[in-house]
């Protein structure tokens, strides 16, 4: 079996400029920090960034590393408003595919499942459709409903960060959640995960049921070991959101030096 | 009892008569009417840790698991009831979290359309608005986000009520525009109308109603640092 180990700048090099890149994780909830920071020292450029949005999103918006983001929300969580998401928004410095949440679960599962689109009942009535005039709705050939049809979200890339993984590109959740991380991997041609520890297939199973094994290997192309790879955001059971750092975060980018600050202690190190 | 008090009591008896579903509670007030409700009157309700955990009988114990992706297999179930905030709510009922402004270029981004257009026309939709002013309460929000009356929101749309810190509001009349269900004691009439951005029925309203001692007594074990006095000061 392959060994698919790389380092996180192996990753953002395997990337290029105008990439569509699905990013796991939920808000301020195991985001693949790691490899978003090294996205942030690469010179990537007018990437479109599909996530259930938090500073994952705000970090590449920052760096100008975006020129579309494609999200239902954009949150930190224990703080409601990402300040650079805010800030590129209201500049009018990037393009956006605003849904509902569960639309772009059902973008994913249709790009997982190579079809066209979904339907889906979400966006009807409401100003998603106005906002996004590509959106088209399709009437049932059973009943004559009328319903959205959510087009697939195809992803270049796909990055998420579990807890626990084997060389070989197995990788497991021990938090409550799995987030849509199966998801962003079966829509994406490349998909890199990240993790808190290597261990081999003895240790998987070891560490959980094996209903916490959310990747195979026929997922994954590439396997980075990155502890701590997801702070400031949380990773449970590993670590918590770090609240302290996450509202530096938020306090620097109120202010040009203070970000150049934070950006030089902790984005490029 | 205080204001507070009746607020979170407002919320509980949203879920009356739901029965056996998911309670989804955004904030805090609307979190504690919840779980006040399942803890009295409806003790069927479905409750979540507001993560991936659905909790047991006392509310300290797992009963079941509800990630993410599960919420949204029950939303498109329409077993579910949830009360969601609001920066802006029309007289129709539509709401807008997702930003001031044009969309294209807003002046002030907000959350997102996050859940409200799929909620909204999959299951019963309640709001909460800890600050009744004309700032939420408009004539036209900017982005119609949970789907109000009049827009076509199909089979299950159900916006049932609004609770705020100085009434509760409801969609029941003919045209479904907002109307004015009961004051909270102690609230002028003539207050929530100036307060609300839109004509407003106030000929039906009657009182919201009191905590009683044990609701009043449950709200303190559920929230003993008073937290909620804080988002709604008497």
């Amino acid at each position: 079996m392959r060994d698919k180990r790389m380092t996180v700048d192996e990753v953002a090099a395997e990337l290029s400029d105008g990439m569509t890149i699905g990013i796991g994780g939920w808000g301020s909830r195991r985001k693949p920090m790691a490899l978003v920071r090294a996205i942030l020292r690469s010179p990537l450029r007018n990437l479109t960034v599909v996530s259930y949005g938090g500073p994952d999103v705000g970090l590449l918006c920052a760096a100008g590393k975006v020129r579309r983001v494609v999200y239902g929300f954009v949150s930190l969580d224990s703080i409601p408003y990402d300040p650079w998401f805010k800030k590129v928004r209201e500049a009018g410095q990037v393009e956006v595919t605003e849904l509902d949440e569960g639309m772009l679960h059902c973008g994913l599962r249709a790009a997982g499942h190579r079809l066209p689109f979904l339907p889906i009942r979400a966006g009807l009535g409401s100003d998603v459709l106005r906002v996004n005039p590509e959106l088209r709705t399709v009437r049932s050939p059973y009943d004559g409903e009328e319903l959205v049809a959510m087009p697939a979200l195809q992803l270049d890339a796909a990055l998420v960060h579990l807890n626990r993984a084997d060389r070989h590109g197995n990788a497991q959740y021990l938090g409550p959640d799995p987030y849509f991380d199966d998801l962003f991997c079966l829509a994406a041609r490349r998909r890199f995960v990240s993790c808190e520890r290597i261990v081999d297939g003895a240790g998987l199973t070891a560490a959980g049921p094996v209903q916490s094994l959310l990747l195979n290997r026929m997922m994954v192309d590439g396997v980075v070991e990155s502890p701590g790879g997801a702070r400031f955001t949380s990773c449970v059971p590993d670590y918590g959101r770090d609240e302290g750092l996450q509202r530096r975060y938020v306090e620097a980018a109120a202010d040009d030096e203070a970000w150049q600050v934070f950006l030089d202690e902790w984005i490029t190190t | 009892m205080t204001r507070a008090d009746v607020c979170a009591v407002a919320c509980a008896e949203l879920f009356r008569g739901d029965g056996e579903i998911l309670a989804s509670p955004m904030g805090l007030l609307p979190s504690l009417g919840a779980r006040l409700a399942r803890l009295t009157f409806e003790p069927d309700l479905l409750i979540s840790d507001g993560e991936a955990l659905l909790l047991g009988a006392d509310l300290s114990t797992v009963e079941g698991w509800l990630p993410y992706r599960k919420v949204f297999d029950v939303v498109a179930h329409g077993t579910r009831h949830v009360v969601m905030g609001a920066n802006q709510l029309d007289r129709h009922g539509n709401q807008n979290i997702s930003c001031i402004g044009d969309h294209a270029r807003p002046t002030r981004q907000l959350l997102g359309f996050r859940g409200a257009p799929g909620n909204t026309v999959n299951h019963r939709t309640s709001y909460w608005v800890p600050r009744h002013s004309p700032r939420t309460f408009v004539p036209a929000v900017d982005v119609v986000s949970g789907v109000g009356y009049g827009r076509d929101g199909g089979r299950y749309h159900d916006v049932y009520r609004v609770v705020t810190d100085l009434a509760v509001l409801d969609f029941g009349a003919d045209d479904h525009t907002m109307r004015l269900v009961s004051v909270h004691p102690g609230v002028d009439p003539d207050d929530i109308a100036a307060a609300t951005g839109f004509p407003l029925d106030t000929s039906g309203a009657g009182t919201t109603r009191t905590p009683t001692e044990d609701e009043v007594r449950v709200l303190d074990t559920l929230d003993p640092k008073g937290l909620r006095q804080r988002e709604v000061p008497s």
